[in-house]
């Protein structure tokens, strides 16, 4: 059985959604860690999860990546430790510089909280692994700002360097300006780090993975990380 | 010492408030008012009276949080 640690800010409210998943639907083992706690405490996979860290007063995320444990989750993605990010959590390793560029409100200034297509576009990370490339997922977002930004030259490179995890798209798989809700660059929902064990994306797989909850395709985002972690593929320690 | 930082998108990045608001003043018939662009104002009272120190100060906390640069830059004035 692995452990996933899931890291609860003050303002965090997917941290339970991503509690449950990994542990009622998935389980495995998942510590809850406080943001001011100093210790992963042996965790194999960490989870930044969604919500409003600090209030997210000044820019989303900000705040965040000053909080204490950060501090560890850096030093575990420095030794090839599997991170992911939902929502604010992937916000948040932007501003910590754990992924590149940054998010702006969205195109039409709305919160937006539906469901949404997203495409697998690389499976050689440890949170798509499970999936096949090409896999259309269903899966709900919830933000205001989603709008991923990151300079051309910035694009460039991570489309070069197959970054870029997860594609908004239409239910058909096909990337078109109506299947991106935010405007984000290159319709990107996701991407990763260039050594691929940190990925972030907007959408909220671990509220999709029941059928009762409307969707359970976010399931094997958190499959991907079991089996990585099974297999031996990351061997990274907290 | 008062310090004042103006923390404004780059130029390059799109500033979908600031299209809205130009947008509204247009059909308030401010058709003169090309552009508008948002940002953000900060006034840092400081414990320092020497400006050389409070313009260090006040950008050393823009650089670690009041702006992101990625996608913003900012302007410090000292009050005298």
């Amino acid at each position: 059985m692995m452990k996933f640690a899931v890291v609860v800010f003050p303002g965090s409210n997917c941290d339970h959604d991503a509690y449950y998943a990994a542990s009622h639907v998935l389980g495995q083992r998942v510590d809850l860690i406080w943001h001011k706690d100093t210790d992963l405490k042996g965790a194999d996979a960490v989870i930044l999860p969604g919500g409003f860290a600090h209030g997210d007063y000044l820019r989303t995320g900000a705040m965040a990546r000053f909080s204490p444990i950060m501090r560890e989750v850096q030093s575990f993605a420095s030794r090839g430790g599997p991170v992911l990010g939902i929502c604010n959590g992937f916000q948040i390793l932007l501003e910590a510089g754990l992924l590149p560029g940054a998010m702006l409100r969205n195109r039409n200034l709305k919160f937006l909280c539906q469901h949404v297509y997203v495409r697998v576009e690389q499976t050689d990370t440890p949170f798509t692994s499970a999936s096949h490339r090409g896999q259309v997922l269903r899966l709900p977002i919830a933000h205001g700002e989603g709008n991923y930004f990151a300079e051309p030259d910035v694009i460039a490179r991570l489309e070069a360097n197959r970054q870029v995890i997860f594609r908004y798209t239409n239910a058909d798989g096909d990337v078109t300006s109506d299947g991106n809700p935010n405007g984000s660059a290159a319709s990107i929902a996701g991407l990763c780090n260039e050594a691929r064990n940190v990925v972030g994306l907007m959408p909220h797989p671990e509220r999709a993975c029941e059928r009762a909850l409307g969707s359970a395709d976010g399931l094997v985002i958190l499959e991907s990380a079991v089996q990585s972690i099974r297999t031996g593929a990351l061997v990274a320690r907290a | 010492m008062r310090a004042r930082v103006f923390v404004t998108l780059k130029p390059s990045v799109f500033d979908p408030q600031g299209r809205t608001i130009a947008d509204a003043l247009h059909s308030l018939g401010y058709g003169g008012v090309e552009d508008v662009r948002q940002g953000k104002y900060f006034e840092l009272d400081l414990a320092t009276s020497e400006a050389g120190q409070a313009k260090a100060l006040a950008a050393e906390v823009a650089d670690k949080l009041l702006a992101n640069p990625v996608i913003e830059s900012y302007r410090i004035e000292i009050d005298r």
